[in-house]
This record gives C-alpha cells, sequence and structure tokens, in this order.
C-alpha cells in the first residue's frame, strides 16, 4: 500500500443551494455593475424595462471597482442591507 | 522528569507482549543480529536475564535476525520484534548494542553503548551482582554497529510516521491495487500530466529544504482563502518534481502572488489566458542549476521546470483554481504549466531585473508577472545598429492585444544575447531601449480609431465626439516605460527576441511583484 499526503487544502466542497425564489419582485432591486466593457450598456436597458413592468420597485445601482477582483466587503454588504435582490452583468 | 524513557509494547516470537515500564526494574537490550558486537554480548544479556527482579528483555531489529540469535545463542531471555523499528526509533538508538536499565517508572538508571568491558562490569556489579561471568574471555572494547534506524531511508520513514512528525497533512492510503498514478488523477491533483507521488518521506526530505515551521501559513490562497502552510507547498513541490532546495523559491513565489497588488484570483479567473511567470535573480540562479541560456524558455531544465509547476499545483490544489471551476481562460495557456526562468545576468551588462526594482545584485529575488501570451519571437536577423533593431522590437510589441490598443500595461521582453551585443555596441541602456520601442510606435490617436478595415478599443462614436488636438495627440503604445520589464536570457547562437504580453496592468488588474527568496 502507497500512503500520500493531501495536496488540497482538506476542505470538503460547501454544498450551496440557491436561495428560494419569491413569487413577485418587490421592494429593492440592485443593479450590480462588474466593471467590464458594456456591462452598464446592458443595466441602461434592463433598468428601463423594469422601471416600466415594475413601478413600485425601486432599482439601486451598483459598480464594483474592478472587475478583475471581488466586490470589496463593504459594497457587499451595502447591497445586502439595501435590497431584496441583485442582478449582475457579467458582461462575458 | 527528564530521564524518563518512552513506553512501548512489542511482542515476542511466541506473540506474547511485553510493556516498559514493566512492575520492577527493566533491562533493555537493543540489538540487531549482523552486529559483530551484539553477537559478543549476547551471551551477557542472557545472564542479566538469570537475575531475579529484572525483566530482561532485547528489542530486536529484525524479524528474521531475531530467531537467527534466539538459535545462534540459545536463548532464554524475550527477543522482541522491533522490525518496525518504533521502540528503536523512539528511543533514539544511534549505536548497537544498546543497553538501558530502568526503574519501574520508566527512568533511567544506566546505559552501555557498544561494549567497553570495563563499563559493562561496573553495570554488572550495580544491577546484576550474582551473575557469573568469564570476563576474560572478553575483549577490552569492541565498537557497536549502526542502528538500523539510522539508515537514511528507514529514518525518513520513521520520521514521517512518528508522533511528533512535523507531517499535519491528511494521509490517503492507496490500495494495492490501486494505480498510485491513476489514483493521482482520478482525484483531480494533476495538471495533465503525471505527478509525483507524495509520500510522507519524499516530502519530509522535501521539508528539509527550508527552515521554515511546516505549519506556518505562507500566504492564503484564492478561490478557496485556503492556508498555504509550507507543509502544503512541500506536498505540491513533490509532485512538481521539485528537489528540497527549489522549495524557498516556490515559498517566496506565492507570497509573492498572494499579494493585493498582483492579484492572482484574478489572474487566475480572467477570460484572458493569464498565467503567472517567475523570474528569478541572483546568486540562487546558480545553486539550483537553473538554465538561463540555450531553451532557456521552453523545457528541459528541472530547477525552471519544476518550480513553475510546482506553483501553478499549489495554486490548483490548495488554492482550488481549476479550469471550468474559477479559472475560465478561453483558450488557457501552456504557461499554466510552468513558466519560470532566470535572467543570463552575467552576460547581460544592463542591471538586472531585481536591481532595477530595488534589490542588492547578491540578493535571490522572484519576480512575479501576469502574462497572457509568449513567448512570441522577435525575428529580426538583418538590423546590426541599436536604434534599427529596437525599432524593429517596438513595431512588433506594438501588436501586444491589439493593434489598436495603447495606453497599455505591463510587458515582458527577453533580449537575447546577440541583439544584446548589437544594443551594447550602439550604447543603448535598457532606458534607451524603452524609450526605443516607444517612439517608434507611438501614433496619433485617430490612427486607433476602429474602422472597417479594423476594429479597435476607441469606437468612431466615441472619436466623434473628441476635440481635433485630442485625436491629433500622439499616444503611446505602454502607459509608462516602467511598464517595459526587459531581461536578458537565451543561447548565444540566434538573432532574435522573446515578448510575453501583459495583462489587465496596474492597480485595477495586476502589478508585478518582487520578493527575495529567504531559505
Amino acid at each position: 500500500m502507497t500512503t500520500i499526503l493531501d495536496p488540497t487544502d482538506e476542505r470538503v466542497p460547501v454544498r450551496r443551494s440557491i436561495t428560494p425564489r419569491p413569487e413577485r419582485i418587490e421592494g429593492n432591486v440592485a443593479l450590480l455593475d462588474i466593471s467590464k466593457p458594456r456591462g452598464n450598456v446592458l443595466l441602461d436597458r434592463l433598468e428601463a424595462l423594469l422601471a416600466e413592468r415594475l413601478p413600485d420597485v425601486t432599482l439601486n445601482r451598483y459598480a464594483k471597482p474592478t472587475f478583475t477582483k471581488p466586490a470589496p466587503a463593504a459594497l457587499r454588504s451595502e447591497i445586502k442591507a439595501d435590497n431584496h435582490f441583485v442582478i449582475e452583468a457579467l458582461a462575458d | 522528569m527528564s530521564n524518563v524513557l518512552p513506553a512501548f509494547s512489542l511482542q515476542d516470537a511466541s506473540g506474547a507482549d511485553h510493556s516498559f515500564p514493566a512492575a520492577g526494574r527493566s533491562i533493555l537490550a537493543f540489538v540487531k543480529e549482523d552486529c559483530p558486537t551484539c553477537n559478543l554480548v549476547m551471551p551477557l544479556i542472557e545472564a542479566l536475564h538469570g537475575e531475579p527482579d529484572v525483566a530482561v528483555v532485547a528489542p530486536g531489529q529484525t524479524t528474521k535476525g531475531n530467531a537467527i540469535l534466539m538459535r545462534r545463542h540459545a536463548l532464554t531471555l524475550p527477543i522482541l520484534d522491533d522490525s518496525a523499528l518504533k521502540a528503536s526509533f523512539a528511543f533514539n538508538v544511534e549505536t548497537v548494542p544498546l543497553v538501558i536499565a530502568a526503574d519501574a517508572d520508566g527512568a533511567e538508571e544506566g546505559r552501555l553503548v557498544g561494549f567497553d568491558k570495563g563499563e559493562w562490569q561496573a553495570f554488572f556489579a550495580r544491577f546484576a551482582p550474582g551473575a557469573q561471568v568469564d570476563w576474560d574471555a572478553y575483549p577490552d572494547w569492541r565498537p557497536g554497529c549502526g542502528s538500523l534506524t539510522q539508515d537514511p531511508i528507514v529514518a525518513e520513514r520513521l520520521q514521517a510516521e512518528a508522533e511528533n512528525s512535523p507531517l499535519r497533512a491528511r494521509r490517503i492510503d492507496i490500495a494495492q491495487a490501486d494505480d498510485v498514478h491513476e489514483f493521482m488523477f482520478d482525484q483531480g491533483f494533476t495538471d495533465g500530466l503525471p505527478v509525483v507521488p507524495p509520500t510522507p518521506e519524499r516530502v519530509l526530505r522535501m521539508l528539509a529544504g527550508t527552515q521554515r515551521d511546516p505549519q506556518s501559513v505562507v500566504a492564503t490562497l484564492p478561490p478557496h482563502m485556503a492556508p498555504a502552510t509550507v507543509e502544503k507547498l512541500a506536498v505540491n513541490a513533490v509532485m512538481a518534481g521539485c528537489k528540497p532546495d527549489h522549495l524557498p523559491v516556490i515559498i517566496t513565489a506565492i507570497e509573492a502572488l498572494c499579494t493585493d497588488e498582483f492579484n492572482v484570483h484574478g489572474v487566475m479567473a480572467t477570460t484572458m489566458a493569464a498565467s503567472p511567470v517567475l523570474v528569478v535573480n541572483g546568486p540562487i540562479r546558480e545553486r539550483l542549476g537553473m538554465n538561463m541560456r540555450l531553451g532557456v524558455l521552453g523545457q528541459g531544465n528541472r530547477a525552471n521546470a519544476a518550480i513553475g509547476r510546482g506553483v501553478r499545483l499549489a495554486l490548483r490544489n490548495i488554492g482550488g483554481a481549476r479550469p471550468g471551476g474559477t479559472e475560465r481562460s478561453t483558450f488557457g495557456n501552456p504557461m499554466k504549466f510552468t513558466m519560470c526562468f532566470p535572467e543570463w545576468e552575467e552576460r547581460s551588462g544592463w542591471p538586472p531585473l531585481h536591481v532595477e526594482r530595488g534589490f542588492q545584485p547578491e540578493d535571490s529575488v522572484v519576480t512575479a508577472f501576469a502574462l497572457t501570451s509568449g513567448p512570441q519571437l522577435i525575428v529580426e536577423q538583418v538590423a546590426r545598429q541599436a536604434a534599427q533593431l529596437g525599432g524593429s522590437l517596438g513595431l512588433t510589441m506594438a501588436s501586444m492585444h491589439h493593434p489598436r490598443a495603447y495606453n497599455n500595461g505591463d510587458c515582458l521582453l527577453v533580449v537575447s544575447p546577440e541583439h544584446l551585443d548589437a544594443f551594447v555596441e550602439g550604447g543603448y541602456s535598457k532606458d534607451d531601449l524603452r524609450e526605443r520601442i516607444q517612439s517608434v510606435s507611438a501614433k496619433p490617436l485617430r490612427e486607433l480609431v476602429a474602422d472597417e478595415s479594423a476594429g479597435g478599443p476607441l469606437t468612431p462614436e466615441r472619436a466623434a465626439a473628441m476635440p481635433k488636438e485630442a485625436l491629433d495627440r500622439t499616444v503611446r503604445k505602454f502607459a509608462s516605460n516602467d511598464n517595459i520589464h526587459i531581461v536578458v536570457a537565451g543561447s548565444e547562437a540566434g538573432s532574435f527576441s522573446a515578448f510575453f504580453h501583459g495583462w489587465a496592468s496596474g492597480p485595477m488588474g495586476s502589478i508585478p511583484v518582487s520578493r527575495k527568496i529567504e531559505s
């Protein structure tokens, strides 16, 4: 028998389940631009469509400083605290 | 109490257990059959066994040898099976015979190593005064023999298995019927090529390459944000085919990659083909036998290949950066297997990379770049004049990412010795070459506007909204001359240079990071 040492971080992958989808869109919706080219174009169009179809919903725009790095913790907390939904424009 | 000896429980040939410490006084005799001095003293140890109130046992180091000792000396004392050498290792036996007297608490009362007649006589007078021994039949002195635990291979195994082993990584037993290489492929431990199985012995040997504590955390590796301990890096270094003296370079490279400046998470995750590229400077290049000459950017040198691969395997296995997971590169890149090479500082005459970046010439330094393409060969076999040659390099480099992508970020240029000689003859410094690359490739902004023939980052709509002066402004290929990183390497023959494209540069992307390599 050969014994080897585990080269990984030894974490059992966390099983992530999707948050239950609500029946209706109510409250605040975050529109997050990750700062890739033309992500803002997509969000501009979405914002206009959502404003038309869901006039009672508040739309909040956010942008990551750079697409190359994870969103700063403060931005993530702000989005989480102030919104019920997030739509993220990945642009790729 | 500092003289309390390790406890053990071993079986004799009949399968009976013998534990130490015992109820009363014990005398332990560590022996091995092929040692002449052990054979010399076996009758004496048997004589000790005849003493009342003393438990005499002899841990023997091989099963077969134990049986021979029993037969050869007609022993009645129990020879214990220490063929796993666990007790010998716990007692740190260096030389056999080693005879130790201990009390009921396991505290040592006396010991003998090898055979010195005077010492043995004193030992008998103290612990076995009634024993009858014809001391005249014995020589005055005989040296002992090396314990089997001192055999280098055995010693590594024992160290790896010992309770105080520095190894903490999860041990994975692979059944005899399983192929260890296939198993590691199945587990996703490899980059697609076979790896060296990271057995505890090999990892222990690898750890000898650094003075750092195996459990010290070098960095936190994204995307799992996992702690990369020295031990985990050593495991991956073994797999990559590294030698122990390569490990400090890997440790330092991981430190450099896991800075906010370098942003390895973005480098690994981008859809562009970015990969860390490592350049090594300083005396360690020679010490590790790195190749900085013919074929420097290719295969064939163990240090170049294995160090880069060790870093990549660590990112994959510890950090969890895997293609299809967070690694999203559209094409990937062969540099994602490995890319690490040294600068040929001695051939250069120009200040080497690490000195330009603020280190002393005698420092050993690794510099990490995030590069997306390369090495792109620049073929210039005619130009001999420095400005002309620099112009050729500059025009080629102007194609980085896109011929109309200007004000760009970092790149890495590897100048061959033949091209170097032309530059030196023309009085060119590295800075002169940087300026030549920039000036020859500079263009008015209006020439970079996308049109029907080809696209580009500047759309006609945006250009139309700009004032004429802005479009007349000359822009340079690279935002700063400092974005052009230059090293010298390669064989003496060949009028070529090699060029690596950068990735997103600066605080929004990746900034090259240099770190001094410590042992």
